[in-house]
């Protein structure tokens, strides 16, 4: 088991919310109430036997945990060097780890008595893993996603719908996560009475990235067992693409205090690091500010307007991330690399001709920094990338950009 | 500690009569037009001003607030700009109460002393920042009341009795109470539960209690402005703005279309408790 102490990365946040100095609790006063009740609530709940029982048949029987992992060998052959493992992800219910956190927050909704659910979606894949438990608990949905996404992320949209949610295309900005999120915020607010807000990554004010990095900590938790009994060892290297960062903290946390373990994030590099507002990562091309509830690093220019950021990929076009994250970037513990669109497009396409696995282009940014980071290591060293989602949602906009006709 | 704020609410009940607070987007639509807006503010009718300080993302505004904003700083208007804005108010208004409202993040990036150094310069009196509540105190709250601003906190309909104090403890100059729960320029469902909430709040302070969100008419002004202290109008004064525009340009009629409405909310504030 990891170590733990003083010294352990493990240990956060402090009552505060806090990771370091990100974190925090920067909402408006109409919702703070709401969130100290959540964060008694989740307390409670996380303590109780019928919870987590609920939580582990759910899991089982219905998300279909634990997911596998996977040896790519041609991947791993094709690249000389590392053993690549994929831990499949995208392999639950709904295709990705959104499953796992969207279970937990709708039986906390339910514990608390409210009615009405809410979220923001990037790449259509949390609005759809609420929409789904929206249908199974029969609570009504409403899901904000931003207007280009929905354009790039369709069949997501026909999913929800089909699922009985409420698709809100929100025009503010450049009509991506970031807006989403206002336009969620905004209904949250009003509707503080009725309505719980089940935010998909772990971002936002305290106690969400806590509480969201619990539910999806299991993936790391069974990449342990699971290199155990494949390889006797642990992984050498751990990768997970980051946008808000829920699959990578799922991924990561299990193993922060275990020094022989390299982790590495992979950041949108949309048209590159270099091309202003060209991209969407905020560790490696932003610094720290404020925005929806937390502390952490930001896109944003000189005066402290946030810039709305480009990726290829609908689910990491966001100009923040979670603040655990951006506390591992201080402390240096994880290694946040940018992946650009290209990258991840031919990163997209090596996956699905030689392993018959399509990966959602959030997946392949990871993808693509094992593909740099295999080669570089010796052969019976290993690699755990987590597949995070399926890329059937991305199938027609890949098709466009490489010029695929009917 | 500044006693603009103190003044003017006192001033206002010795004429029992609340204050009239208006909130205009600095920089709306453009820095010259703002800047105009503002000077004429006072002369207008308003007792004391909010100067919004414009954010990308103004999560708690609704279209009218949001869209001020954005049009603020299509015109390039940045934080030193709206400073300057109050300071340029300054040279020919010494008595009129202003603070800034916004958001956390443009202050952070500025610097937390910085921005308290640079706002007290400038003359500004106030502060609400939307995204902080009690629970940051720490950062920047406490700085800015020691440095001599007041801290104006916002109260909700979720701030319960057992809440209240929470809120109050580091507030000063007045309480905004919110009439709602929801976004600016939603409108008021019961005037009747924003007084019987007024005098909740004035059984924990000795503070006046402002009441803001929803009130877009003289008959608004008067009604709310029976039980509170104060009333601030704000999308309406954005959606005068944008009423007047020509293009997304100014015309003449800009600062005319500002003052005529808050010439009409004075008035409604004036027969409020007659």
């Amino acid at each position: 088991m990891p170590s733990s102490g003083a010294n352990s990365l493990r240990n956060g946040p402090d009552e505060d919310g806090r990771f370091g100095i990100f974190g925090g609790r920067y909402v408006a006063e109409t919702l703070m109430p709401l969130i100290r009740d959540l964060e008694a609530e989740y307390t409670a709940a996380k303590n109780d036997p019928a919870f987590i029982a609920e939580m582990a048949d759910l899991r089982t029987h219905y998300a279909g945990r634990p997911s596998p992992l996977y040896f790519a060998q041609r991947l791993t052959e094709h690249l000389g060097g590392a053993k690549v493992y994929l831990k499949r992800e995208e392999l639950n219910h709904t295709g990705s780890h959104k499953i796992n956190n969207t279970l937990g927050q709708i039986l906390l909704a339910k514990r608390m008595g409210k009615t009405r659910i809410i979220a923001e979606t990037g790449a259509g894949q949390h609005g759809v893993a609420t929409a789904t438990v929206c249908a199974k608990f029969n609570l009504p949905c409403v899901v904000f996603m931003g207007a280009t996404d929905v354009e790039r992320q369709w069949p997501n949209v026909l999913r929800m719908r089909m699922l009985g949610a409420e698709v809100r295309p929100v025009t503010a900005g450049a009509g991506t996560l970031k807006d989403a999120m206002n336009e969620a915020l905004r209904d949250w607010v009003t509707n503080v009475d009725t309505t719980y807000y089940l935010i998909g990554t772990a971002a936002g004010p305290h106690p969400y990235p806590m509480m969201v990095r619990d539910f999806q900590k299991i993936i790391g938790e069974e990449i342990r067992t699971q290199m155990l009994e494949a390889e006797g060892k642990l992984p050498d290297a751990l990768v997970a693409c980051v946008g808000g960062g829920s699959n990578a903290i799922g991924t990561f946390y299990d193993f922060l205090d275990e020094p022989s373990v390299k982790i590495y994030g992979a950041e949108a590099g949309g048209h590159g690091i270099d091309v202003e507002n060209g991209h969407a990562a905020s560790m490696t091309g932003g610094r720290p500010g404020v925005l929806h509830g937390n502390r952490t690093y930001l896109l944003q220019d000189a005066d402290g307007q946030i810039l709305e950021g480009h990726s290829i990929s609908a689910g990491l076009d966001y100009p923040g991330v979670g603040p655990e994250h951006s506390f591992l970037h201080d402390t240096k513990r994880v290694n946040y690399v940018p992946i650009t669109d290209k990258e991840a497009l031919e990163a997209f396409q090596l996956l699905t001709r030689i392993e018959g696995i399509i990966p959602a282009l959030e997946s392949a940014h990871g993808l693509a920094q094992v593909l740099k980071l295999a080669p570089t290591m010796k052969a019976d060293e290993t690699i755990v990338l987590c597949l995070s989602g399926r890329g059937d949602k991305d199938v027609e906009s890949v098709g466009r950009y490489l010029g695929m006709n009917q | 500690m500044s006693t603009r704020f103190t003044d003017r609410f006192a001033a206002c009940a010795q004429q029992n009569r609340p204050a009239l607070g208006i909130f205009t987007m600095a920089g709306d639509p453009d820095y010259e037009t703002g800047a105009a807006i503002l000077k004429a503010l006072p002369g207008a009718g308003a007792d004391f001003i909010e100067l919004g300080m414009p954010f990308s993302d103004p999560m708690a505004d609704g279209p009218g607030v949001q869209t001020a904003g954005q049009r603020a700083l299509a015109a390039g208007q940045t934080l030193n700009k709206t400073l300057a804005m109050v300071a340029e108010f300054r040279k020919t208004d010494q008595d009129t109460p202003l603070l800034l409202m916004g958001y956390y993040n443009p202050i952070y990036i500025h610097g937390v002393d910085a921005f308290i150094k640079d706002a007290l310069a400038a003359g500004v009196d106030g502060l609400i920042v939307v995204d902080l509540p009690p629970e940051e105190d720490e950062e920047f709250c406490i700085p800015a009341l020691k440095a001599g601003l007041n801290f104006i906190r916002l109260a909700t309909p979720t701030t319960d009795d057992k809440r209240l104090p929470v809120v109050l403890k580091n507030t000063s100059g007045f309480v905004y109470y919110v009439s709602m729960t929801g976004i600016t320029g939603a409108a008021i469902k019961s005037h009747a539960a924003v007084g019987e909430a007024v005098k909740r709040i004035k059984t924990h302070t000795d503070l006046p209690v402002a009441v803001g969100f929803g009130i877009k008419t003289a008959d608004d002004a008067a009604l709310i402005g029976r039980d509170a202290d104060g009333v601030v109008v704000g999308t309406a004064i954005c959606n005068a703005v944008l009423g007047s525009l020509v293009d997304g340009k100014a015309t003449p009629g800009t600062v005319a279309a500002v003052t005529t409405l808050v010439s009409g909310l004075a008035s409604g504030v004036r027969r409020a408790r007659s």
